[in-house]
């Protein structure tokens, strides 16, 4: 839950022997400021998409007031996983596509850690699809927000598994020809707990969905439609009230734990809804993996490490 | 010597007690049948006996049925391999009989089911055969439905009674092993061994008696290298870890999987092996440096991100249990064919480090020194084992686990300013802050593996590439000068030198033995740091004619083997050349001291 980034937990939940870090009392520490937030500046393009999710991820830290050391940035490979260089915290640049493990590592080890993965579209769901699917339905307690421009960027405009049909790249010079992938359905059927989609023009709403995700306790996922300006200029006009669009909410009647009701939400043509889809409340890993934990200390409480080892050690004589 | 029993045990002869040092006993029958419970409980005895033990088994590819064998040397003396020959061979059917009795000593003993085998009348003048109907007495013993599964403890009885082992220490282990089940089950074990024990044997037979093991203090742990390996780990304070299943390295993950809870650590199994190694880095990033792990074709998926962990400078434990290669390969037999990829695996300048433990004791106490290397030097280290030591049994002194036992959590303690890459370090070695830690200078850094600034920050410049590139080597080059180096086995000086890694340390110390006893000039060396080497080998080199690497794994393309031509790399030496095979087996004595000779064409007896 969000509060962990801003409060001291009383014991760091299933790892027993990680003592939480020692710092001052909330009261005596103010929020920080956009400036001391931003690090890098960064390297994207000028119009680029990318550069709102940045600016309204600073608004989330300023606005829940999170501390540079409790923020956790990881991102794989591509334009929009340059995020953490961008992030004046504790941030990993790892490789292309494997960015969610590495991230379950962090969540599993450290739960006073609230962990927000950023990437892009072919990171996630190409090259790094199979680890979305079970990462998903672990539920490992994360934010991934995915920047998706339906393009392959940092590698100068090929087909990525988000492209539509027909859209004319450097490996599909005719127009793409495989079906895309629709990054909601896939994330609900995975298992993901929180599935939410919004837009970069949409700033409040994009806001919005960052908050509600990192309030949910699970693997909250966000598609973040972010426009590449160099290589897929205008591929969401349509969802851009100023560009002539529909910016389209999720219904207000629509149940959000309702599955079904979400995969069909999930295949409205474009530019579809945007808000949350889908969201229930499931144990997490963490929480699964803390209760077993739970179990089997309470078989050796009172007993320091060597001695639990020991136990094993004298049926081995 | 095994020689013993051949000697002294004369077939048709007067029932007598013979007294023997060792015995290598072969069971030979099908994995269901509970054979390695057996050698189980046999190498186990031998620990508490404070008989030094070694153990060799093969296990079947298939799941269930296939032909198994388990192969235990016991002595009262020091064991350094599991045995070239056997000189009890138990064969629980046909096939067993017909592909094992060549492994026997002449004039070694064959005890057979004779319910289920028929010997060969041709090789009664060579090996003492004792027939006696296994199946048929487990079945009198317990009743018919329960045969399968006390056949194997009704064999132990008749083993217990050849050897006249300590029958109260046998039926505590029985006891133990049976504890918490069904009281039934643990009075067939007893009932079936007793009728195991009672068997006269035939009246043909003479009896022998170990002599006394000298004590060396203190307790035994008996126990195989993935276990010692695993909780070494432990040990070491290694709390997190992940990995996805495959044979022989699936053992290590189950056991940390069962007992890291205790510790409130976590284990988890991944969807793939780069899941694994990715999780297991966001771990150490996390704060404790944790584990990953894996074997064959595990280790090629892992190479991607063991570089991102290189170029990052973020520790690591990989544990690679080598089988045969390439590809899916021979998943059960035995091979060091993982050296290259251990050192050189991914793209680009990656130095890391790669250690190998060369028996069981080691596995236990090298997983510790893995992590605390990892910590220290800010590396990915692998610790190389492979299928013939992850499996085999041994004895070793129980390890002062209140003294070696280690806490390696995180510190959080804030801190002025943090430059992880930090370039005017001069030994190279980074250190990290977890997340977590408060920097007051408000300047936080980025692990990446793209090149970077000291902060962790992209860089294009070719100096800075220069100088990472040269600071991630240094580290390295610091730890070589920091490790020991290797004890020569037997003189400094001589004809032939062999030089091992990994699990061949027993067989080439008996090499040793036997070619001395026989008046040749051998010594030995063992490298267990293998990247980066210890320093000073060639002053050890300078003492012998010839240098020959002894390794499981092939030539190669310029017919040296993997270390071999990593020390012809490093030495610049003619000298040094490569015995090497591939037939997924250990090492056997003879075999080593057959190819050395082949190999110096001049004789071994030089000097
Ligand atoms: C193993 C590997 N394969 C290929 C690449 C090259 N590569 C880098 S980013 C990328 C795709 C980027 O697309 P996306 O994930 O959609 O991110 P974007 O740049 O569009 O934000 C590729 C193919 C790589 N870095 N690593
Ligand atoms: S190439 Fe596209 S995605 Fe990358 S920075 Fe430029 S506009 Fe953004
Ligand atoms: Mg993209």
């Amino acid at each position: 839950m969000s509060q962990t980034l801003t409060e001291t937990p009383e014991r760091a939940g299933n790892i027993a022997t990680v003592a939480a870090p020692v710092v001052p009392a909330t009261e005596e520490r103010k929020g920080l400021t956009k400036k001391e937030i931003a690090a890098d500046h960064p390297t994207w393009c000028p119009g680029c998409g990318d550069f709102s999710v940045l600016a309204l991820y600073f608004k989330l830290i300023e606005k829940r007031k999170m501390w540079h050391e409790k923020i956790t940035t990881v991102a794989g490979i591509g334009c929009s996983s340059r995020f953490p260089y961008f992030v004046q915290a504790h941030g990993v640049h790892f490789i292309h596509g494997r960015a969610l493990p590495f991230a379950s590592g962090i969540s599993l080890s450290r739960p006073d850690l609230h962990v927000f993965v950023f990437g892009g579209d072919g990171d996630a769901f190409s090259i790094g699809g199979n680890h979305f699917n079970h990462t998903a339905r672990k539920n490992v307690k994360m934010t991934y927000c995915v920047m998706d421009n339906w393009v392959y960027g940092l590698t100068k405009k090929q087909t990525s598994p988000t492209s539509p049909l027909g859209f004319k790249s450097k490996t599909d010079q005719w127009g793409a020809v495989d079906y895309p992938i629709n990054p909601m359905k896939q994330a609900i059927s995975a298992g993901a707990t929180f599935v939410a989609r919004t837009t970069h023009t949409n700033p409040n709403h994009v806001l919005a969905m960052m908050e509600a995700a990192m309030d949910h306790d699970g693997f909250s996922f966000i598609e973040c439609l972010s426009e590449c300006v160099e290589f897929y200029e205008g591929a969401f006009d349509a969802s851009n009230p100023r560009k002539g669009g529909v910016f389209n909410e999720v219904p207000k009647s629509h149940d959000v734990t309702d599955e079904f009701a979400a995969y069909k939400l999930a295949s409205e043509p474009f530019p579809g809804n945007f808000g949350i889809f889908y969201k229930v409340n499931k144990p997490t890993k963490n929480a699964k993996e803390a209760e077993i934990n739970a179990s089997y200390q309470s078989k050796v409480t009172g007993l320091k490490d060597w001695q639990i080892l020991q136990k094993n050690f004298d049926k081995l004589r | 010597m095994s020689d013993s029993i051949a000697a002294m045990s004369s077939p048709g002869g007067a029932a007598k007690v013979s007294s023997i040092n060792e015995v290598v006993i072969r069971i030979a029958g099908n994995s269901q049948d509970g054979i390695q419970a057996i050698g189980g409980f046999l190498a186990r005895l031998a620990g508490r006996s404070e008989q030094e033990v070694m153990t060799f088994m093969t296990i079947p590819a298939t799941i269930s049925g296939g032909a198994s064998i388990f192969q235990v040397r016991m002595g009262s003396g020091e064991v350094l391999s599991s045995g070239d020959e056997a000189d009890v061979l138990m064969a629980f059917y046909q096939h067993s009989y017909d592909s094992h009795l060549s492994s026997l000593k002449k004039g070694g003993i064959v005890l057979f089911d004779s319910d289920h085998v028929v010997p060969n009348e041709e090789f009664k003048k060579d090996y003492h055969h004792l027939g006696i109907p296994i199946s048929g007495l487990t079945v009198e013993a317990i009743g018919g439905t329960a045969k399968d599964k006390g056949k194997n403890i009704l064999a132990l009885g008749l083993i217990a009674k050849m050897f006249d082992l300590n029958i109260p220490k046998l039926e505590k282990l029985i006891g133990e092993r049976f504890t918490g089940k069904d009281p039934s089950i643990l009075n067939n074990a007893l009932a079936a061994f007793h009728a195991g024990y009672a068997n006269p044997l035939g009246n043909v037979m003479e009896t022998f008696k170990f002599v006394a093991a000298q004590s060396k203090g203190g307790h035994q742990v008996v126990m195989n290298g993935n276990e010692a390996l695993g909780y070494g780990l432990i040990a070491a304070g290694v709390r997190f870890g992940a990995g996805y299943p495959i044979t022989p390295w699936s053992d290590i993950m189950e056991l940390l999987r069962r007992e890291l809870p205790k510790y409130g650590g976590t284990f988890v199994q991944t969807e793939d092996e780069i899941a694994a190694i990715s999780m297991a880095i966001g771990g150490s990033y996390a704060g404790r440096v944790a584990v990953t792990g894996s074997s064959g074709p595990g280790i090629s998926l892992k190479t991607e991100a063991l570089g991102w962990a290189v170029m990052a400078e973020m520790p690591l434990v990989i544990v690679d249990v080598q089988r045969g290669g390439p590809s899916t390969g021979m998943p059960t037999n035995i091979e060091q064919s993982d050296l290259n990829i251990a050192i050189n695996g991914g793209h680009g300048d990656s130095p890391r480090v790669v250690i190998a433990p060369a028996n069981v004791e080691d596995c236990f106490y090298m997983a510790i020194e893995a992590v605390n290397i990892a910590k220290k030097y800010s590396v990915p280290v692998i610790i190389l084992t492979d299928q013939g030591i992850a499996t085999r049994i041994e004895a070793f002194t129980e390890p002062n686990l209140e003294k070696v036992c280690q806490d390696i959590s995180p510190d959080f303690t804030p801190v002025a300013e943090h430059k992880p890459y930090d370039l005017s370090k001069p030994d190279g070695i980074t250190t990290h802050l977890p997340p977590g830690t408060k920097i007051n200078s408000g300047k936080y850094p980025i692990v990446t593996g793209l090149e970077h600034d000291e902060l962790g920050h992209p860089t294009g410049s070719p100096k800075l590439h220069m100088q990472m590139t040269a600071k991630r080597r240094k580290k390295l080059q610091a730890l070589g000068a920091s490790l020991p180096v290797p004890k020569i086995y037997g003189p400094p000086e001589g004809n032939i030198l062999l030089v091992g890694w990994g699990s061949t340390e027993g067989p080439i110390r008996e090499a040793v033995d036997r070619a001395r006893a026989a008046g040749d000039s051998v010594s030995s060396i063992h490298i267990k740091h293998v990247n980066p080497l210890p320093n000073g080998l060639e002053n050890i080199f300078s003492g012998f004619n010839h240098v020959l690497v002894v390794e499981m794994n092939d030539e190669g393309l310029y017919g040296f083997g993997q270390l071999g031509q990593i020390l012809r790399a490093r030495y610049c030496d003619a000298k040094i050349q490569g015995i090497n095979k591939t037939d997924g087996l250990t090492w056997k004595v003879k075999e080593i001291l057959e190819r050395a000779k082949t190999n110096v064409s001049a004789g071994l007896r030089k000097l």
